[in-house]
């Protein structure tokens, strides 16, 4: 499958090269081999480390990132010639891509190696908590020179030649405390409240972690105006509250609180009331802030049910086409059926990891892998939702598929944690204790069992 | 804890059926709609990167071409002399569509057209960009140019149109003032901006193709439609006809003069001839209303006049007789007045079917279509449109025209070559007398072996003003360009 998966890869980028420059060259064999040998090596690593673990996962991942590289590498070939308004230039991003894809591998097979167990994650669930917390509100309450604000939004570390999202990681670390926490505290959790329209409210002392959550995902929004990750966050800690918890008056009361939450920052901010207004209408500003959408929906419109080919589409004109929009211009370029494909993939990405909670025997397994397939549908429903104007459009990335390191980096790490949870789940038990053998029928004693009278 | 993981599994499910059924919506059901949204560049940009065909003149003379630009629409139009053959090749800019050629043979430039299906094949199995084809226009640059530079040199708002009587090949087509469109072509927005803005506010109507899009009084060029009806109902060129200097319209006041009251043959009557020759009004207003208002419209019908959907294959405004309600109309529509309106194309075919021998041809401006490799993929072929009048009339007419030249006063006579022409002062607007009228020329030369018909139209007198006429203003004009033509081999 790792291989069907690369030589998928390397037909899109021939298809990308042949439509971009007419020019085939003996480079793009050597490209594809290079990307089997790498992803071999995983699959070995893999092997050695995880014998056990789910064959899907890593052929999914794979297929994505590739396609995520050839449409980034795809993408600079469109932005070469454009020339912004400073007169700066594009700076090719698929390079820093291809680099940060070896790094990831790297981390990748370490996560691996180190974890042999993903039960030693829950021992030091709070020390991720604390690291977590840390890295999410970092990016908003530091000062702008190591913290810029890129886009309006404010959640980049700036390390000079490069920045980092710490939220990324934050996402994972976060996702670790929440099912280490709710793993101890389960019982608690469960103390029926009060009854309300046929539902067991919790009592009001235990919903501490829950207006914890909203309250860190309101923060999110305000000092970073991230509107996609404070979404993500809370959409998590709900979801793992509602599997350890396995009652859904926490859904419905997350949910109460969400719109609460989401019309009071409709009500108060700027930048949420413009999302919305280009959500309901991208027309009325059709040049300024519903230019994005109307660009992407442009995009899907004009690729249709197959697309406009690989590399024969626009992709320049959509803005962020390689982070945030990147499913736009796969959208446009492979069209309904490329599109489709992508999402289909995803499905089968986060149902396997789902599969493999289920089947896990451990109840922070169980947890830890469910919160991490469902934030992985959860951050395609968002990004993909709002760039076909399903949902308001809110800036986050497509895992696997978009520019960025940091995203790289940490969904490289889910990835090898639901591997280690899958194979935890698929290993077989210990092998049990040999019974004594029982002796031959022939060999037992005989024994006189009167008839009953 | 399995249950509520199947249920979160089943939310999931749930999510992607959403994200699925979206993308349905928006690729399949609304792509249409988001494809030919007007703020959707990926259309024009799409034809901007590919090769737009040349338009090029019938010796080859390139008037419109591409230059390869390194910015993101990769292709600039570019006009070779750019004004001078504007009326003809148009504009073609990716804020304002296009116009002219550019607008009526858009498909084959961008290379859509079914025309050039083989070569699209041939193009899609070896990889090359997809190219337009090129469009050979019957135009003869230089006398385009000499047509040009006349209407210019006198700074008149007019037209001159050209053609080749045998065939219907519109051999130029100058209308000033004329404007640049490589300034509409521009990849800067701004640019193209700024000068849309300049045309739409400049109320000499600088990208108005006169010669086709604006149809005028006809004065006493009409006077030709109205002896061909009289020639057809027997009449000949000695043939007596009214030859009083002024005349009262039959139930009014109105009194329609000669010009200048000339008296034409003895005062009472004149030959046709003569009447044609001197441009007597009192002549061929009476001589419209012995013949009829059918009569006149049926045989202006056989000239063009009055035809709908003309595309050459520019679009051309329709000329008309007017409804000719009374008897006083039917006097005036003789002298082509009252209602008429005949744009400087359809006057051309009028000179171009008499010179032909009565026979008239299709006009048209596009000689070739070319595959992008230059190939000829089709030749327009002449193209008979109706017989409108019977060979020996057209000789009859040509002689009378012949005369009407030799009457004519104004400059430029040409010493060696015989011209058969007619001239025509149009009155307009509300208040005739204050009102400057419109000069008028139409002409065909060698009488004897016609090779070129001209129409000429200097909107409002030029720099005469009230006292122009047509032999004074326009003849002058209509001379040098056949000379420029005759002359020119």
């Amino acid at each position: 499958m790792l291989a069907f998966a690369a030589t998928l890869v390397t037909s899109a980028l021939i298809l990308v090269e042949a439509n971009q420059e007419q020019e085939l060259t003996m480079r793009i064999v050597w490209l594809g081999l290079a990307y089997l040998g790498v992803l071999t090596v995983v699959h070995l690593a893999v092997r050695k480390w995880a014998p056990y673990a789910d064959p899907v996962i890593m052929p999914c991942v794979a297929l994505l990132n590739g396609l995520g590289l050839v449409m980034i590498y795809r993408i600079d070939l469109a932005m070469a010639d454009v020339k912004f308004a400073d007169g700066s230039t594009w700076s090719p991003a698929a390079p820093k891509q291809v680099l940060w894809t070896a790094i990831a591998l790297v981390l990748f097979c370490t996560a691996l190696k180190v974890l042999s167990d993903h039960r030693t994650l829950a021992r030091y669930g709070y020390t991720f908590g604390l690291l977590g917390l840390v890295a999410l509100v970092l990016p908003g309450v530091l000062p702008s020179f190591i913290a810029p604000e890129i886009n309006g939004a404010k959640i980049w570390l700036s390390f000079g030649a490069f920045s980092i999202q710490p939220g990324e990681f934050a996402k994972i670390l976060l996702m670790v405390f929440f099912a280490a926490f709710l793993v101890s505290k389960r019982d608690l959790f469960t103390i029926a409240g009060r009854r309300v329209l046929g539902l067991d409210l919790p009592r009001a002392r235990d919903l501490g972690p829950l207006i914890a959550a909203w309250a860190v995902g309101v923060s999110i929004m305000v000092l970073q105006k991230d509107l996609g990750s404070s979404l993500l966050f809370f959409g998590i800690v709900l979801v793992l509250l509602y599997v350890a918890t396995e009652r859904a008056a926490w859904v419905v009361l997350g949910v109460v609180m969400f719109c609460v939450g989401a019309f009071a920052a409709w009500k108060l901010f700027r930048h949420v009331q413009v999302r919305v207004q280009n959500w309901l209408d991208p027309f009325i500003d059709p040049y300024g802030t519903g230019h994005q959408i109307l660009e992407s929906l442009f995009g899907l419109g004009t690729g249709g049910l197959f697309g406009a080919g690989l590399g024969g589409g626009r992709p320049d004109e959509i803005p962020e086409a390689n982070t945030d929009f990147i499913t736009a211009v796969i959208g446009e370029e492979l069209g309904f059926v490329g599109l489709s494909a992508v999402l289909l993939i995803y499905t089968v990405l986060a149902l396997r990891g789902l599969r493999s909670a289920l089947a896990v025997r451990d109840t922070f397994g169980k947890l830890l892998g469910g919160g991490l397939a469902f934030a992985m549908a959860f951050q395609i429903f968002i990004v993909v939702g709002g760039v076909t104007k399903l949902i308001p459009m809110t800036g986050i990335t497509a895992p696997f598929l978009s520019y960025g390191g940091s995203s790289l980096l940490a969904n490289y790490i889910l990835a090898a944690l639901l591997l280690r949870i899958s194979d935890a789940a698929r290993a077989p038990k210990a092998t049990p204790k040999p019974r004594p053998q029982q002796p031959a029928i022939a060999d037992q004693f005989t024994v006189m069992v009167e008839r009953p009278k | 804890m399995n249950t509520p993981l199947r249920r979160v599994g089943l939310a999931m499910m749930a999510m992607f059926l959403l994200l699925l059924g979206n993308a349905t919506y928006v690729q399949v059901i609304k792509a249409d709609d988001y494809r030919k949204n007007p703020l959707n560049n990926r259309v024009i940009l799409d034809q901007y990167s590919r090769e737009r065909g040349q338009i090029i003149a019938s010796d080859g003379t390139p008037l419109a071409a591409v230059q390869k630009t390194d910015d993101r629409l990769e292709y600039l139009r570019t006009y070779a002399n750019g004004p001078v053959f504007a009326p003809v090749t148009g504009y073609f800019s990716w804020i304002y569509g296009a116009g002219g050629m550019e607008r009526a043979e858009d498909d084959l430039l961008n290379g859509s057209d079914d025309r050039l299906f083989t070569s699209r094949v041939s193009d899609l199995i070896t990889g090359r960009d997809p190219k337009g084809g090129s469009l050979q226009l019957t135009i003869d640059a230089k006398l385009q140019q000499a047509a040009f530079d006349q209407l210019q040199s006198q700074g008149v708002t007019g037209t001159v149109v050209a053609i080749k009587p045998d065939t219907g090949e519109i051999l130029a087509m100058a209308s000033t003032p004329s404007y640049d469109p490589n300034l509409l072509a521009s990849h800067d927005a701004d640019v193209q901006e700024d000068t849309w803005a300049a045309f739409e506010a400049d109320p000499a109507k600088p990208t108005l193709n006169r010669a086709v899009h604006e149809n005028y009084p006809p004065g006493s060029t009409f006077k030709l439609v109205v002896a061909a009806a009289a020639l057809a109902e027997g009449k000949t060129k000695d043939s007596p006809v009214d030859g009083r200097p002024v005349i009262t319209l039959p139930g009014t006041n109105t009194t329609l003069p000669n010009f200048n009251d000339t008296t034409c043959g003895d005062g009472v009557t004149a030959t046709l001839q003569e009447a044609l020759a001197k441009s007597c009004n009192t002549a061929f207003a009476v001589l419209a209303n012995e013949l009829g208002a059918d009569k006149l419209r049926d045989k202006a019908a056989e000239f063009g006049i009055g035809e709908q959907d003309l595309t050459i294959p520019l679009s051309v405004v329709p000329s008309t007789l007017g409804p000719i309600s009374d008897t006083p109309s039917l006097y005036q529509t003789g002298i082509g007045q009252k209602d008429v309106r005949v744009t400087p194309l359809a006057n051309a075919v009028l000179a171009a079917t008499i010179a032909n021998g009565g026979v008239r041809m299709q006009p048209h401006l596009v000689g070739k279509i070319l595959a992008p490799d230059l190939q000829t993929i089709s030749e327009t072929k002449p193209d008979e449109a109706a017989e409108a009048m019977e060979p020996e009339h057209a000789t009859a007419l040509r002689d009378m025209m012949i005369a009407s030249e030799n009457n004519t006063s104004g400059g430029g006579k040409l010493r060696n070559v015989t011209i058969a022409s007619k001239t025509g002062t149009a009155e307009h607007g509300e208040d005739v007398r204050a009102t400057k009228p419109h000069a008028w020329y139409v002409a065909f030369a060698p009488a004897e072996k016609p090779e070129i018909a001209i129409a000429v139209i200097v909107e409002n007198g030029g720099q005469q003003g009230l006292s122009a006429t047509g032999g004074r203003v326009a003849a002058p004009i209509g001379r040098a360009v056949i000379g420029a033509y005759l002359g020119g081999r």
